[in-house]
């Protein structure tokens, strides 16, 4: 039983069917308090007691007795919710994200909150207040951000699927260098209620998993129309008549920049997914060399009004109580990060009187541009996915480039026009190099997530990667 | 005479709702527990989100068409940033580009005559929490907030400059508030349901804003006091710069709070978790929901009921007054028996009915701060009291009586009648007065047996004379008769 969790939710469902979910859990449940990549912030300690009753015969669903991890950034009812921010310790949510509500629902048991960058600002989880999470293939390597915690989870075994959330990259960059499958959604597919804010308009909640086929029913599991979020829609009112093309473009925009490994790994799957009959074309979107640009200035803009709450009159850190204006200040002074505060500064500049319009405003232009370069390609030239690769290098070093932002902002081209145009887009590995994975993102149409899942899942049946474990474990 | 220009910016409590304007929480707290109707979405709680109140926004587009505004194709929230205590996200979801509705117009009766005030916008915004200084705000060591009003819908109404002094602004803000209570959307009786900042500039002079006044009243003398400032600066030569102020209600005065260069950049950008609502096409059948504004009500009670202008416009200005006058009057209404063809009468002159609400319940109402609807004098008690006093069983003064009474203890018009001694004398009272008048008048007497048919009538005369016409004029006859 030394890999139980190498067969991901298929694997594990062995288990609870044979009443040993307890069990299996309690071994989990250690392993995450060994903390070997500092993937979990909070663990939930009611787990055991929830397996027991599951193996008690009680309830039942589609994830029944499921160990699932959940993103520091997810409401969790009765469970403290940090964002991995200092400024929201000891906060602790009166009520449930609908998607925590909706695994719940469907049998899961929560073992835990990961760890990330703070406020999902970043694409190593070296931000995070609680310390950096490590990756399961090379300790000394970022697991890749935002959700790091939640991919390093999944990857180590230290739980069987996981939720993240993706506002420029943050489940596919994890995902990627983690060797793991991970699914952002269209925007609007799956509920934002609980979700704390970074920046509304390109975030999603996305799901992880040792497999494109876990990932994919958890997202079954989470994705719906929610009352609660008048930005969520009923996919079957969106859905087109599935065309398959049997042809994927490839971004071979910026691969100047890729790392040769990378493309090479890339490369070889395009190849693969040719032998198995799918042809591909080199695309070039004409505006994507703003996409960074615009968004950055609209993540930052949102995130600067979104982290306007958190003074500390209701919740989290509180400081001595002086005057209104010295307080709240103090208490953003000590509690927010300076990754946290820098986004915050600039997204305040970019919407005041004078420069709206010549940032906020023209970012929200070119995201219109994108948006119809997207469109453009998927129809004229009649693809069923678009390809890239999900990160233009392999798992940086720690520390290696947290002091230059730049940079780091950088290695996010090949994910942020995805949250731009709100389309659905998939992380799965296609290889290994010095023994570190690496993935290929394959871009889907709008509320088409099958299609982009089902080539995920042929190139998987055909290839092995998913199936490697770290040599750490 | 300088020039002065007045616009209005006035805040009004949809509160009339049963939900807040972004989550399920009821409106209903007034009097209630502070903070005891809350959830995630009014506390501004990490990840909760605003879903619009449907509602709401009707209402806001049946006031929008009342005031005669263009409704927009597609409207938008957007984020008003700024930091206070009483705002827990840190921003108020409002309105900026794309409000609601836009270039509306209202009527005023002014001095000169009636006045078009033109409606800039009306736009939708979430009320703060509530701010309480124990022993007031210089003194109180702390802050406390009550989340109970947070997320209230309220309504800005925006006009243009268009007033001309604060009297005119004061009967604006009256004029606004009869037609919200007439749309069932507003109850201006609670607690801050109607919050103004006006602002006032004088030829060749910047403005300057009043902000945050609650009372008409208060709009009125802070905007003489800061016409009578700006006055005084302008004839001394000093520039009027533009700045915000506040009114102290106690001294009557206004006190400058900040500059221009003090004004905060609100940073506004469209609130990404609420996507555009198309609600055009919704005003054909709010307009349905629309019910007789005041200016069309004055006109009918004009033509209905025959009543004088300036009395059809003193009963429309309050809805209330003006249903009890409709009650009044139609209740009295009455089918004749026995007739083929129904025909209708009144028994109270409509003109007495109106005068007597305008002239003196609406008076004696405002003494004791009371509304109609809420105090003991029920329709069926006036019908009564203007009943007997058409039919001259009473006298003006006994009903004015009657109806102070009822206002201030309750009771039955009949019985305070009889308890104090209103209406007609009794049969032996009368006979007294008949003995005292025939032993006063020997002379009429004496013309009585000569059979001079003015006599009698005379002495008829003294003894109603006598019982302030309070003796039944049979029994005066019958007596007079039978002790000649």
């Amino acid at each position: 039983m030394k890999n139980y969790f190498k067969d991901g939710i298929k694997g594990f469902r062995h288990f609870v069917e044979d009443g040993e979910t307890e069990e299996v859990t309690r071994r989990l449940m250690d392993k995450i308090k060994e903390n070997r990549f500092n993937a979990y912030i909070t663990v939930c300690e009611d787990a055991i007691e929830r397996a027991r009753e599951i193996d008690k015969n009680e309830g039942d669903g589609r994830l029944l007795g499921m160990p699932i991890a959940v993103k520091d950034n997810l409401s969790t009812r009765g469970v403290e919710t940090t964002c991995a921010s200092k400024i929201l310790r000891g906060y602790v949510p009166p009520y449930d994200a609908a998607v925590v509500e909706r695994l719940k629902e469907e049998g899961a048991i929560i073992v835990g909150k990961t760890n990330m960058d703070e406020f999902a600002m970043g694409t190593t989880t070296e931000t995070s207040f609680f310390g950096p999470t490590r990756n399961p293939w090379d300790e000394d390597r970022v697991p890749g951000g935002s959700s790091g915690g939640s991919a390093a989870a999944v990857a180590s075994g230290e739980c069987i699927a996981s939720l993240g959330t993706d506002t420029g990259g943050s489940v596919r960059c994890p995902a990627s260098f983690c060797g793991i499958s991970g699914i952002k959604p269209t925007y609007g597919l799956v509920s934002r209620y609980g979700l704390i804010a970074y920046s509304n308009s390109l975030e999603c909640v996305g799901t992880m998993g040792s497999s494109i086929e876990d990932a994919s029913l958890l997202l079954d599991v989470i994705s719906g129309k929610d009352s609660r979020d008048s930005t969520s829609i009923d996919p079957a009112l969106y859905r087109l008549p599935s065309e398959k093309f049997g042809k994927i473009g490839v971004l071979t925009q910026f691969f100047d920049g890729v790392e040769e490994d990378v493309l090479k790994h890339v490369w070889n799957a395009i190849h693969k997914l040719e032998d198995l009959g799918i042809e591909y074309e080199e695309i070039d979107l004409p505006n994507l060399r703003y996409a960074l640009s615009s968004y950055y200035i609209i993540a930052m803009s949102e995130a600067s009004s979104n982290l306007a709450r958190y003074d500390g009159v209701r919740y989290g850190l509180r400081g001595k109580d002086l005057d209104w204006d010295t307080t709240f200040s103090r208490i953003r002074a000590e509690g927010f990060g300076k990754e946290v505060k820098r986004r915050i500064l600039m997204g305040t500049f970019s919407l005041s009187a004078g420069y709206y319009g010549k940032y906020y405003l023209k970012a929200l232009k070119v995201r219109n541009l994108i948006i119809k370069d997207f469109e453009r390609a998927f129809r004229k030239r009649k693809l069923d996915a678009i390809v890239s690769p999900t990160m233009p290098y392999k798992p940086f070093k720690l520390g290696e480039k947290i002091e230059d932002p730049i940079s780091m902002y950088l290695s996010d081209i090949y994910t942020v026009p995805v949250n731009l145009t709100g389309l659905p887009s998939v992380s799965i590995p296609c290889g290994f190099s010095e023994g570190l994975p690496i993935g290929i993102q394959l871009i889907g149409r709008a509320f088409d997530e099958e299609t982009i899942i089902n080539i995920a899942k042929i190139y998987e049946e055909n290839t092995d990667h998913q199936k490697k474990v770290s040599g750490l474990l | 005479m300088n020039d002065i220009m007045i616009g209005l910016e006035v805040h009004v409590q949809l509160n009339k709702l049963k939900s807040k304007l972004f989550c399920g929480c009821s409106t209903d707290y007034q009097d209630e527990e502070p903070n005891t109707h809350t959830c995630p979405v009014c506390l501004g709680l990490p990840g909760a989100l605003p879903v619009i109140n449907k509602r709401a926004v009707e209402c806001g587009i049946k006031v929008a068409l009342a005031l005669n505004c263009e409704v927009l194709e597609q409207t938008l929230f957007y984020r008003k940033n700024y930091f206070y205590p009483d705002l827990p996200k840190g921003f108020q979801i409002s309105q900026y580009d794309f409000p609601l509705a836009v270039n509306g117009k209202m009527s005023v009766e002014t001095d000169r005559g009636e006045k078009i005030i033109r409606i800039n916008r009306v736009h939708m915004e979430e009320d703060p929490a509530r701010m309480i200084h124990e022993g007031g705000i210089e003194y109180s060591r702390h802050s406390l907030i009550d989340y109970n009003r947070s997320g209230m819908a309220l309504l800005e109404i925006v006009t243009e400059p268009d007033l001309k002094s604060p009297k005119e602004a004061r009967r604006f803000l009256d004029k606004l508030r009869s037609i919200l209570e007439y749309l069932d959307v507003f109850d201006g009786d609670l607690e801050g349901a109607m919050r103004v900042d006006s602002n006032i500039s004088l030829a060749g002079g910047d403005r300057a804003e009043v902000k945050n006044i609650s009372s008409h009243k208060g709009v009125e003398k802070a905007l003489s006091y800061e016409a009578t400032r700006q006055k005084n600066l302008l004839r001394r030569n000093i520039k009027i710069t533009q700045e915000t102020r506040h009114y102290d209600e106690e001294r009557g005065i206004t006190i400058s709070m900040r500059t221009k260069e003090g004004e905060e950049d609100y940073r506004y950008f469209p609130e990404p978790d609420l996507p555009p609502m198309s609600v055009k096409s919704w005003t054909e059948r709010l307009k349905d929901e629309i019910p007789e504004l005041p200016d069309a009500k004055i006109r009918r009670f004009v033509e209905e009921y025959g009543v004088k202008e300036n009395h059809a416009r003193s009963l429309t200005s309050d809805i209330e007054i003006a249903d009890y006058f409709e009650i009044v009057c139609k209740s009295s209404i009455c089918t004749i028996p026995h007739q083929k063809v129904v025909r209708m009468a009144r028994e109270i002159d409509p003109n007495m009915a109106a005068s007597w609400i305008v002239d003196v319940l609406k008076g004696e109402l405002n003494y004791r701060g009371m509304k109609i609807g809420r105090s003991p004098l029920t329709e069926d008690k006036t019908i009564k009291i203007l009943k007997d006093l058409s039919s001259g069983k009473i006298t003006e003064k006994n009903a004015v009586e009657i109806i102070r009474e009822i206002l201030d203890k309750g009771g039955d018009p009949e019985e305070i009648m009889r308890r104090r001694g209103f209406g007609r004398l009794d049969r032996s009272e009368t006979e007294i007065l008949v003995k005292k008048v025939i032993e006063g008048n020997p002379k009429v007497v004496e013309d009585y047996h000569k059979k001079k048919k003015r006599a009698l009538n005379f002495l008829v005369g003294r003894v109603m004379a006598l019982s302030k016409g309070k003796s039944d004029p049979k029994d005066v006859n019958e007596l007079l008769e039978k002790y000649l």
